[in-house]
């Protein structure tokens, strides 16, 4: 029950890669960091999710608080390498086709 | 002699200890022979649950304890979120527990969020109990044949 959050910017690219679960206790330490960022100007984000296990919506919150910020300032948000569970997660609460979201499945890496 | 088994989980209501309840559901939903697919969704309808409790719990300022009690039958497993931490007889809360009335538990579900709406999806049956502090009562069903369900899981 832990998680890992690794985000590294550079030239206004972030890339993040997160490991562990995200749930009501882990969620904030992922916001605190993704909220360094996502007032950045034209920020273009790349959250890599393949070390992802298990979520909720306490994840999806975060997510979707952070591509709304990002995207108020002309930023893009991707959220890549994602299980088919966790597609399965944004699909059913109608996010899945608000965000740009990669699976595994689909021609991801 | 009751037709399922009653394990009964009584935590703080603090966030680190949803990890642990959904933990401990999952192992119990594998012991009835549910799908790899079922059981996460458990885990999520049951931490989705026990975190309102627990958020419940610290709006109001308490330090109280979240009970959560898992109905083991042999093709189903009924799972009970309470937030307010007084122990609760299994069968009497169940008993009080009514249908979900969107308009009436309003607030609640504004509250709750994303989180009640993944309950709803995930589980096959939800009540709700609003009353001297709010009761979750959620019902699971053991799929047929792992194929049937696989099938299933591709066409949607």
């Amino acid at each position: 029950m832990n998680i890992q959050v690794d985000l590294t910017e550079s030239d206004n690219i972030l890339e993040g890669f997160i490991r562990g679960e995200i749930d009501a206790h882990t969620a904030p330490v992922l916001r605190e960091k993704l909220e360094t960022y996502q007032n950045h100007q034209g920020l273009k984000a790349e959250l890599d999710l393949s070390n992802v296990n298990y979520m909720d919506s306490t994840g999806l919150g975060v997510f979707v608080a952070f591509y709304k910020s990002v995207n108020s300032n002309g930023g893009h948000v991707k959220l890549k390498g994602l299980s088919a569970r966790l597609k399965r997660l944004f699909d059913i609460t109608g996010l899945g086709d608000i965000m740009d979201i990669e699976s595994v499945g689909k021609g991801g890496n | 002699m009751r037709p399922f088994d009653y394990v009964e989980m009584r935590v703080p209501a603090k966030s680190q200890y949803v990890g642990v309840a959904r933990l401990t559901i999952s192992g119990l939903a594998s012991r009835i022979g549910f799908s790899f697919d079922d059981i996460e969704d458990l885990k999520i309808a049951s931490s989705e649950a026990v975190t309102n409790a627990v958020q419940h719990a610290y709006a109001e300022g308490e330090e109280g304890e979240v009970v959560i009690g898992c109905a083991l039958y042999e093709d189903k497993i009924e799972i009970m979120v309470a937030d307010h931490g007084q122990s609760f007889d299994f069968e009497e809360t169940k008993a009080k527990v009514g249908p979900y009335h969107d308009q009436e538990e309003g607030a609640f579900l504004r509250e709750g969020g994303l989180g009640l709406y993944l309950i709803e999806t995930l589980m096959d049956e939800v009540k709700v109990h609003h009353q001297e502090g709010v009761t979750i009562f959620m019902t699971k069903h053991v799929e047929g044949e792992q194929v049937e369900k696989d099938v299933e899981t591709v066409s949607s």
